[in-house]
This record gives structure tokens, sequence and C-alpha cells, in this order.
């Protein structure tokens, strides 16, 4: 029997940039595939080509044993690829009926609304998979993991063969990743193949069958889970040998200049207690919706809080707004810099210097301009932004010149306190290390910083302290060097309502 | 226009500005044209100084226009603080120097009206300012509303009939003629010009509202006061607004509820044609102030064609605008191949 899908030597560059090259994947009939890499290493990019999204400028693509040159998105759907995304691309306004039914009502091109026949197509398609859902619920109100399994009932509505899964177990709790791998093992027993993609190893690892790991777009090995142990997966990610490096504190480094008492904000996260010394680096990590990014938000007064205080060397503050924030020295790197922390179409020196523009003026109140060019070549140099001119506009550069250009907006304010969120998401590795460095030295140096993020080893080898958040709390205060990525994926993932024996 | 060039830079940059260029090259067909068929007012001084005393009144409500679309808003009430402030100033100026009274009252009546309507300007705009930042309304609702509210005030003061017998001395100032040459209209236009110049390329205030329009997001993560940047923005408009209601005060030497109503459309339209981006974040003044020239050109143009009646500009300026859109839309990268190669 031929294999289901089979991708042979695909390359695609986007200006000229090789995102893939000769990159190669099969997956059997009912296999359970897992497609690794780094952020930023072309899996993303591979996902597209095989579900015709975007072309590949060479290679093939076989599926079912035939081949396709140009595929399209439509031929991809009707081969029977579906892509689940992570944000499920559910209509969270309509409700489970109508987002399951509607596209094979569209897709049948019916120009009048039958409710009957609606609810049996969105019945029948819950039913395969045993989804027990009230079909008249609106999608927003359902939870992230009954999301997922919305999606999953609709990708298996059109005869698929082949479910593709961008991260699937990222926001889920144990009980909810049980109950995903028991679907996908119903699936598999159907023939249905199910690829994963992954950029952790523990996410997916007891269920995958063949790893396929890519790294800067090339396809650097294929294995079965007996022949990957934790160093060897990293080893084949990263292309570096793991070594377990760790950050210390310096030990005595006086009073704290961030507390938090019993802070809480409705409805995002209740009762954070902790306190930062100068020369820490605090992790805070927790999954998605934990309340890590709220907690970041609260502390950078973005986002009000309703119980507790917070202090500041010592002296309670309120923090009215970022701008109060930002004057009691803190610095905040947001989650998403593209709509966050850049203008990306203003120069590079624009983007490092706003914050401190004010400091440049002549004694007449203008620009004085010769600061601002040497201000802005200053950081250009020191953070080793790849770029010929800070003239140009920042979304010329890559993600990680690009975060480091957010990193030089915040340490021109001469920052106590530095709180990155997601510091290396969608970085790429060279940069992801330089950057991890550059916050090692500011440590050292004397600032207190805050990491917020779900990158387990990046969590472990760069903060002094843990915390970890779960479903609005802390539940644990760890020591990373004597913590395992298992340990604190497990603590993240815990289900509280599990052990307290309460059904959802 | 950004703070790190040197001015060599900048002029290449300005040059290489491909809406300035394609202005320029308009422009200069215009002035060819203007030239081989109309050849006798062409050379006549007096065609030139009437749109010196024309565009500034139109011109100055886009610049308002140009800084508020700059940081990402729009301006619709320019039109109405023009005429609410003008109304203002003369109903001062007559309270002050009535027809008939002693002429050294005029001196003293003309300040306070220039200072009230200016003031007035300010405050009109810092509303505008406060309803888009503070409240959250969006720009276009804002400013639609008060054009009625403003218009409503003007219509109310006036009672919907014109304010005319203002102190013959207010004229004699600002629609002089400088040198008896130079129009006092042309050089009040010219000043606000090198302000916003001035502001937008020599301060931090000008960066700032780039920064803004750019990504009114990351404005706000990276500590920029965006309420207090709005606010002045709406301010700036205004204030330029009010200017404008004097010129056109000196221009009719009377004011009404209802002058310039064409105004609005027209200003959007120059500031679109100078290639501000509606989205914000972009935009030269270079770009504005030869819209501006162009489209009084175009309209003197129309003017020396006595068949073609003034029914036709709505039409032609609609369809001028409408064209402009397309085109930048064609000329960002990939757009014009998309327009041909997406079938189904």
């Amino acid at each position: 029997m031929t294999d289901l899908l089979a991708v042979r030597n695909v390359s695609k560059s986007f200006a000229g940039v090789h995102a893939l090259d000769d990159v190669s994947l099969t997956i059997g009939r009912g296999e359970i595939h897992c497609l690794a890499g780094e952020n930023g290493s072309g899996k993303s990019t591979l996902i597209k080509v095989i579900s015709g999204v975007h072309a590949p400028d060479g290679g093939t693509i076989e599926i079912d044993g035939t081949s396709h040159k140009r595929l399209t998105p439509m031929a991809a759907i009707n081969a029977g690829v579906q892509v689940i995304y992570q944000d499920f691309s559910v209509f969270p306004n309509l409700s489970v009926l109508e987002n399951l039914a509607l596209t094979s009502e569209l897709a049948a091109h019916r120009k009048l609304i039958n409710w009957r026949r609606m609810r049996r197509i969105a019945e029948e398609a819950v039913a395969k998979i045993d989804f027990d859902i009230d079909l008249d619920e609106k999608v927003g109100r359902l939870s992230i993991a009954e999301k997922q399994l919305v999606a999953i009932s609709r990708a298996l509505m059109s005869d698929a063969k082949l479910i593709i899964m961008d991260e699937p177990t990222t926001a889920l709790t144990t009980r909810e990743v049980d109950a995903l791998f028991r679907i996908i093992l119903d699936l598999k027993e159907r023939g249905i193949s199910t690829l994963f993609v992954s950029h952790k190893l523990e996410e997916v690892f007891e269920i995958s069958e063949k790893f396929t790991i890519i790294r800067n777009g090339r396809s650097v090995a294929t294995k079965r889970p007996d022949e990957l142990d934790r160093a060897s997966f990293s080893f084949y990610m990263t292309g570096r040998e793991f070594e377990p490096a760790h950050f210390n504190a310096p030990a005595d480094s006086g009073p704290a200049v961030l507390e938090a008492r019993n802070l809480g904000a409705d409805g995002a996260f209740a009762d954070v207690n902790f306190s930062l010394r100068r020369g820490e680096i605090l992790g805070i990590t927790g999954r998605l919706g934990s309340g890590r990014t709220e907690l970041a938000l609260s502390l950078f007064g973005a986002l009000k809080v309703n119980h507790g205080e917070i202090l500041i060397k010592e002296k309670p503050v309120v923090l009215r707004g970022i701008r109060s924030a930002i004057k009691h020295g803190i610095g905040y790197v947001p989650e998403d810099r593209l709509t966050e922390g850049l203008f990306l179409e203003r120069s590079i020196g624009a983007n490092a210097i706003i914050s401190e523009i004010d400091n440049m003026l002549t004694p007449l109140g203008l620009l004085d301009r010769e600061k601002t060019r040497t201000e802005a070549q200053r950081w250009v140099d020191e953070l080793k932004i790849a770029t010929p001119d800070p003239e140009n506009a920042v979304n010329t550069l890559s993600g990680g010149n690009q975060q480091r250009v957010v990193l030089a907006k915040w340490l021109a304010t001469e920052p106590e306190v530095l709180i990155l969120n997601g510091p290396t998401v969608g970085v790429d590795i060279g940069s992801k290390s330089d950057i991890h460095t550059i916050l090692q030295d500011l440590a050292r140096e004397g600032m207190a910083v805050i990491i917020i993020s779900d990158d387990l080893s990046e969590v472990i080898e760069n903060c002094s302290r843990v915390l970890v958040m779960n479903d609005g709390r802390i539940v644990a205060e760890l020591d990373p060097e004597e913590t395992s990525e298992a340990e604190l994926a497990a603590l993240m993932a815990h289900d509280e309502s599990e052990e307290a024996g309460v059904q959802r | 226009m950004s703070v790190f060039s040197t001015a060599s830079v900048r002029m290449r940059a300005l040059a290489k500005d491909p809406q300035v260029t394609r202005l320029a090259v308009i422009l200069a067909l215009l002035l060819i044209f203007f030239a081989a068929v109309r050849t006798p007012s062409f050379v006549r001084l007096s065609t030139w100084q009437s749109m010196a005393v024309q565009f500034p009144e139109f011109g100055l409500m886009a610049l308002g226009v140009m800084l508020t679309m700059i940081i990402g808003g729009i301006d619709l009430s320019v039109v109405a603080i023009a005429n609410m402030t003008g109304i203002g100033a003369a109903v001062i100026m007559l309270s002050i120097a009535p027809p008939g009274s002693d002429p050294s009252q005029a001196v003293p009546a003309i300040l306070a009206a220039v200072a009230f309507s200016l003031v007035a300007g300010a405050l009109a705009g810092m509303f505008n300012g406060f309803l888009v930042a503070k409240i959250k309304i969006p720009a276009i609702l804002v400013t639609l509303g008060t054009f009625e509210l403003f218009t409503g005030i003007a219509v109310i003061i006036t009672q919907g009939k014109p304010i005319s017998g203002l102190p013959t001395q207010y004229s004699e100032v600002f629609a002089a003629k400088l040198g008896g040459i130079v129009p006092m209209q042309l050089v009040m236009f010219a000043l606000v010009v090198v302000v916003i110049w001035f502001l937008m390329s020599r301060t931090a205030l000008g960066t700032k509202l780039y920064l803004l329009g750019t990504n009114p997001t990351a404005a706000e993560f990276s500590g920029l006061n965006t309420v207090s940047l709005t606010v002045r923005t709406y301010m700036l408009s205004g204030i330029f607004s009010a200017v404008a209601g004097l010129v056109m005060l000196a221009n009719y030497n009377s004011a009404k509820a209802d002058y310039g109503s064409t105004y609005t459309l027209l200003a959007v339209l120059i500031v679109v044609l100078g290639g501000v981006n509606p989205n914000g974040g972009s935009g030269r003044l270079a770009g504005t102030v030869l819209a501006v020239i162009v489209l009084q050109v175009l309209s003197s143009l129309l003017n020396t064609f006595p068949d073609i009646s003034n029914f036709y500009r709505p039409l032609i300026y609609g369809g001028v605008l409408l064209l402009v859109i397309v085109m930048n839309q064609w000329y960002k990268p990939g757009n014009f191949a998309r327009f041909f190669t997406r079938k189904g």
C-alpha cells in the first residue's frame, strides 16, 4: 500500500530566503506523525505547502498516490487534507450548529437555510467523535478544548484522510489532552492519519509514531520515538549540544524593587504574591489563559487590578496607566511585537529612541538631529541589530532583529524592572541565544528582570526563580536548577478540578 | 521628513517619493496645457492673484485634515469651524466697532475678533480631540457630528443670514496685496505651511505623531501620551480652520453659516491626492501643498471654459478622488499584478 502523503524534495523561498530547502516527509495511512522544529524552522511553511496555500518552488506533493505539481487549497481539501490551526478558525459569534453546518451548506451552493437539515448535519458531525455538546451554544463561550473538538468535527465532515494539528495541546489540561489523544487513536483505527506540528518534545511524544524534525528549512532527521531522547531531540531541533546551563542571581542583592501582595484582577488572576530583587531573573510560566499575560499587563499599568497592592522599592504605588508604570522604572516588552511593540513602517532609529526622544532636544526645544542619529546608531551597535542603516524601516528586519529594536526602546528608558512577555517567540535560534545573553548581562548589571514564557527550556536556563501559574493563581515556586522541564510541564497542565474530583 | 536624515538625503527622498513626483508632473502638464490653450489669461498677473486669494480658504482646511489623517483620524468639521469662528469674529467686530462708529475703534475690534476666532477654533478642535481620544468614538463620526453642531451654532447666531458691514480696515489688512503684488491670504497660508513643516520635521511632536498614526497600540505601549497628542492634533486643525475662516471673512467681506459648503470634500480630496495614507502614519506636507495648487489651477482652468458650468465640478472632483485612491492602491507592490491574476 502506498503512503497517504509523500512530500518529496520540496523547496520554497520568500524574497530569496530559503524557508524550505529540499524537504521530504512521508505519512502512512493511519499514522500519527509529528513534525517538530523550532520557531522559524519552516514548519508552518511546510504545512502551508501541504495544504495548498503556498505553491512550492520545486519538488512534488503526492496525496493518496496522486501527484500534485500545483496544489490549491481547494484541491488539498478535496484530496482529504484538513488543517486545524491554533486559533481553530471557528466563528465565535455563531453557534456550534452554524459553525459545523455552514461550510457544507455554502459548498453545496444552497441559497436558503434549512435549519432541520443543518441540525442533522451537525449532529452527525459531533457523533463521529462522540462529542457531547449543546449544538445551540455560541462557540465563543466554549472552553479551548471544546473549540478544538468543534474544529475536529468540522474537519472530519469532509471525508478527511489527513488531519494536521498545529500545536494542539498548548492550551489544554492533562485531562483534556488525554481526551484528545483518545480521539486521535480512534481516528487512527479508521485509517485517518494525523500530523502534529510542535516545537516541544513532551507535547505529543507519547502518542506519535514517527518524528520528522526540521531545522532552518531542511529535514534533519526522521525517527521513531524509541530512537529519540531529550538530548538528541534538542540537538536535532537546535543543532547545538544540549547543555543545561543555569543563571544564578547574586546571593544578596538588597531589598525588593518590585513586590506584589495579594494582587488580583477580576476574571484574570488572584492572590498573586512575589517579590523581585535587583539582579534577579524571575520566570513566570503557565499555559495560554493561565493569567500570565494579564499579570504582566497589570504590573505595567495596562490592566486594572482590583485587589491587593504593588510595591516599588518597598513603597506601595498605584499604577494609573502605562505612563505611570514607566515613571516608576518599569519596562515591558509585549507579547506580540508586531501589533504592540513596533512601528513597522517607521525607521529603526525612530523605533529605538521614541521612549527617550524628549531628552534629545536642543535648548530651544527642537530635536537635536545629531543626537538622535548617534543614539540610534549606538543602539544598533550595542544590540548588534543587523542593518546597513538605522534609517531603514523596521519591517526590513528579521524577527530576531525586530525584537532587539523593541529591547533597545526599553533599555533606553533605563528601567529598574524589565518585564518580557515571550521574549523569543518567532525568533531564530541565533538571535534567541543572543537575547538570552543580553538579559543575563542586564541582570548581572543590577536590573531586575521578569521573563514570562511557556518555552520551558528558556525559563529553566535563564531564570533564577520560577513561578508557575495555573488558572489565574500561582501554584508553585521552583528553583530551576532542581526542576526538569517535564515537572514544570506537569505543573502547568495540572487540572485543579480533576484532583478535587469535580466534574465539569 | 524623518528626523534622522541629513538635508541632502531628505531632498533625494522627496524627489524619490512617487506621489510627490507624480503631482509635480501633473502640475507641470496642467500649466503647459493652460499656457497653450488660454495664453492671454495665463500671462495675466491677476489670474494668479485671484488663485492665491482663493486657495488659502480650502488649503488651510486641508492642512488641518492632513494632520488628523497622519494620526489615523480625519476632520470633517473644518468648514463648520471656519464658519462658526468667522461668524463669531464678525459679531465681535461689529459690537466693538458698529458701522458708522469712530475709525479708531477698528483696531481693537479687529484684534479682539482675530484673537477670539483663534481661541474658538482651538477649543472646537479640542472638543473634537477629546471625543476621539478620551471617549474613543471614531473620528469620522465625531467630526461629522461636530460639523452639524458647529454649523447649527453658526445658523442660530446668524439666523441663517449673512453678517456684513464689517469695518473696512479688516479687509484692508487681510485682503491687502503686499508690495502691490502678493495677496495677504497667500502669506497666511505660507506661514501656516512653515509652522507645520517646522512641527513635523524639527520637533519631537512630529515624530510622535507619525508613530502614533503608524501604530496606536504600540504608541500606547511605548508610553506616548496618545490622548494629549490626539487632542493637540485636532486643536491645530481647529486653529488652521479658524485662520481659513478669517481668510473667508476677508474675501467675502461677510460671514455666513453655509459658506464654502463644498470644501469638506475638497479638503479630503486634496489630502488623499497629496499622498497621505488615510489609515495614518504617512504623508508629506509637500504632497498636500502641491495637491492644493493642482486643484486650484484645475479649477481656474475650468473657469476659463464657459461651456463647462459649475455643475460639473462635483462630478470632476469626485472622479479625481476615486481615481487617485484606485491609483494609490495599484502602486502598492504586487497590487497591480493581483488585479489581473485574481480570477476566482
